[in-house]
């Protein structure tokens, strides 16, 4: 039977399971994972008492890790910036190379990937559990990790691998193998572990941050949307996930590239009707916006009432961060790693901007809506993320939930088909490439999808947390041992580009 | 170096009729055809990962294609009928693509077809001949 024809017939007898027993199936399957997934967030959770609240290990590592790379590039991420700009505009693309996969498309991809319910459900969370000076923190957590990005992804490049047939693998379970192997013999053995450790944590992930979360929390926002506990869908989260898990198996296993071609226009669409919205409100409120920023200010440094206290505050603006734009977790370093050059570095420059464009503007604009609204309640159950959200748009836009219910589908489905890929990539690189393989992979991604949107969000929330930030261990630790390979890069490209010997292209050409 | 001509064709019924009116042009004064063939592509779209993964080998496969099922048997006939010809292809949003190729080979004339293979999406956002009568730096010849 060819690919698709085994794809379907496991899909139709995954599907058809939940219909065989209809009671309480979202609470069945709930009670079933939750032990998991609990065991799973505590290991990688494990955290040390500061200040009064319980600070995880893993954190600390992605921010340490984010401030050691800005410096020791030299604040790359404001020194290329605007170089970054030029790059993505095209001033330096060769135009015999026009067809190939340019700077703009691998950045574009790359965030539709991250731009997903972290921007929008996490960021309430954030807010309400840390008030309003989480914004302050998670706003300097994406500008460090700018600096993660940038590493990761010009890694990514250099040591991807190019097939014969033209198709390209890059990421960090090649810069971890490939790199480290280049550095000593001694560290050969290592990358492999890590980039096996990698491989294992990915699929986690791309199980839990990339599947799970966003098909749970797009169900609660269709939930709310619909009438909440009065809606015909209470209960029915399986049935959402069932549908998502079709149409997301039209993609990945159909290879029906009509829907993802869809979706790959209406994304960039609805995020700019996301962003504009938020714009209207917080432009009505001008007036209200010094209040934002004093409370953002103060809740920084010196927050009433929030547990833990300063530390607190960082550390939900810290880990929102940390979640929605992937920075040092490697994620990113494979959807850049397609991209068409030959200076690694370029592409490291032009991901400065993703977690500039989701977590600096995106997050940001979601935080402002909803501080400017008031709706953040420190009481909030980590679960109705999006229903603050929805909240917050709702008391200046009456009909905005409508659109957010669409933006968020949209949103969930486009990052779920990214990490359906990068999980794939781990997959086949533990597993081989084969057609078993393949569908092995897609079907359980596609089971995840059910079992998403079937379980309580706590579980959920913390299992995808852990997966992801569980990819942060093997990958920064590889980096530090690469980072001189990048600086040396980094500094030749520099030169080369602050003496004029690079060449520009098309009308850039005649400007300076 | 004497100039030349160029004409377009993306395969309609009216490029073919561009083509000929090309060919016909070419042969009675002598000059050089470039018949260029430009496979749509745009270097700001939005892919999957998956897509871009793809893209270099999707690329080959598209020129591949253009060459041997469009421009190879065009060029060929008009050589068979003693027209000086020579096929390009290029990737890119067609009448910008043109209009630079038009330049960057030194061509006199650009012969393009009125209509294309898309009578609607034409007559919503501008046909590639209107564009490019808007945007070329040389003159550009419409065949009805």
């Amino acid at each position: 039977m060819s690919k698709r024809k085994w794809g379907f017939t496991l899909l139709g007898i995954l599907m058809s399971m939940p219909l065989l027993a209809q009671e309480g199936i979202d609470t069945r399957i709930d009670e079933a994972v939750k032990p998991f997934a609990d065991t799973v967030s505590g290991i990688i959770f494990s955290s040390f008492p500061l200040g009064g609240i319980q600070f995880p290990f893993v954190l600390v590592w992605l921010i340490a890790g984010a401030t050691i790379f800005t410096f020791y590039f030299r604040f790359i991420n404001f020194r290329a910036f605007r170089h970054g700009f030029q790059l993505v505009r095209g001033d330096y693309s060769d135009p015999t190379a026009a067809g190939e996969v340019t700077h703009f498309q691998a950045l574009a991809t790359a965030l539709s990937g991250t731009v997903g319910l972290g921007n929008i459900a996490g960021v309430a969370v954030a807010v309400s559990l840390g008030g309003p000076g989480a914004t302050f923190w998670m706003i300097l957590a994406g500008l460090l990790g700018m600096s993660s990005k940038f590493v990761e992804c010009t890694l990514g490049v250099k040591y991807r691998n190019e097939y014969t047939d033209g198709s390209v693998s890059g990421g960090p379970m090649y810069y971890l193998s490939k790199g480290l192997a280049e550095r000593s013999d001694k560290l050969k053995i290592l990358g492999k572990v890590l980039a096996v450790m990698f491989a294992v944590f990915c699929i986690g992930g791309s199980f839990g941050g990339g599947n799970m979360f966003q098909a749970n929390q797009s169900f609660k926002q269709v939930l709310a949307v619909t009438g909440g506990d009065a809606s015909w869908l209470a209960d029915k989260g399986w049935l959402f996930g069932v549908v998502m898990a079709a149409l997301v198996g039209l993609v990945i296993i159909g290879g029906i590239r009509g829907i993802a071609r869809v979706t790959s226009k209406i994304v960039p669409f609805m995020a700019v009707v996301y962003v504009t919205a938020g714009l209207v409100i917080i432009f009505t409120h001008l007036s209200e916006l010094p209040a934002a920023f004093s409370s953002i200010l103060n809740g920084a440094f010196s927050p009433e009432g929030i547990a833990g206290g300063v530390i607190g505050v960082l550390f939900q603006g810290f880990k929102r961060a940390a979640f929605s734009n992937e920075a040092g977790v490697g994620s990113a370093a494979i959807a850049h790693s397609a991209v068409r050059t030959n200076r690694p570095v370029t592409e490291g420059i032009v991901a400065l901007y993703e977690p500039f464009v989701d977590t600096v503007v995106v997050c940001t604009i979601t935080a402002l809506v909803i501080i400017i609204t008031g709706t953040w309640d420190p009481s909030v159950d980590p679960s109705q993320g999006v229903a603050l959200t929805s909240a917050a748009f709702e008391s200046t836009i009456s009909w905005f939930p409508w659109v957010l219910t669409v933006a968020v589908v949209l949103f969930a489905f486009s990052t779920m088909i990214s990490w359906s890929y990068y999980g794939l990539k781990a997959w086949t690189y533990l597993f081989g490439e084969s057609m078993i393989t393949d569908v092995a992979y897609k079907v359980l991604f596609l089971f995840f999808v059910i079992v998403g949107s079937s379980m309580q969000l706590g579980s959920v929330i913390d299992f995808s947390d852990a997966m992801i930030f569980a990819m942060a261990f093997p990958n920064m630790l590889g980096i530090y041992f690469l980072m001189p390979v990048v600086k040396r890069e980094l500094d030749e490209y520099w030169s080369d580009y602050k003496a004029g010997r690079l060449k520009k292209f098309g009308k850039a050409a005649n400007r300076s | 170096m004497t100039q030349a001509l160029l004409v377009g064709t993306d395969c309609s019924e009216c490029s073919h009729r561009a083509l000929d009116h090309a060919a016909r042009w070419a042969k009675e004064a002598g000059l050089h055809l470039f018949v260029v063939y430009v496979i749509q592509w745009s270097p700001f779209s939005f892919n999957t990962v998956q897509e871009n993964a793809e893209r270099h080998k999707r690329r080959e496969e598209e020129l591949e294609r253009a060459h041997s099922r469009i421009i190879d048997p065009i060029v060929e006939r008009l050589l068979g009928e003693g027209v000086d010809a020579e096929g390009v292809i290029r990737h890119g949003h067609p009448a910008e693509t043109l209009s630079a190729l038009a330049i960057e080979l030194d061509v006199s004339n650009i012969i393009i077809g009125r209509e294309g293979q898309s009578l609607i999406k034409a007559k919503l956002f501008g046909g590639v001949a209107s564009t490019l009568v808007q945007i070329s730096e040389i003159p550009v010849t419409v065949v009805p």
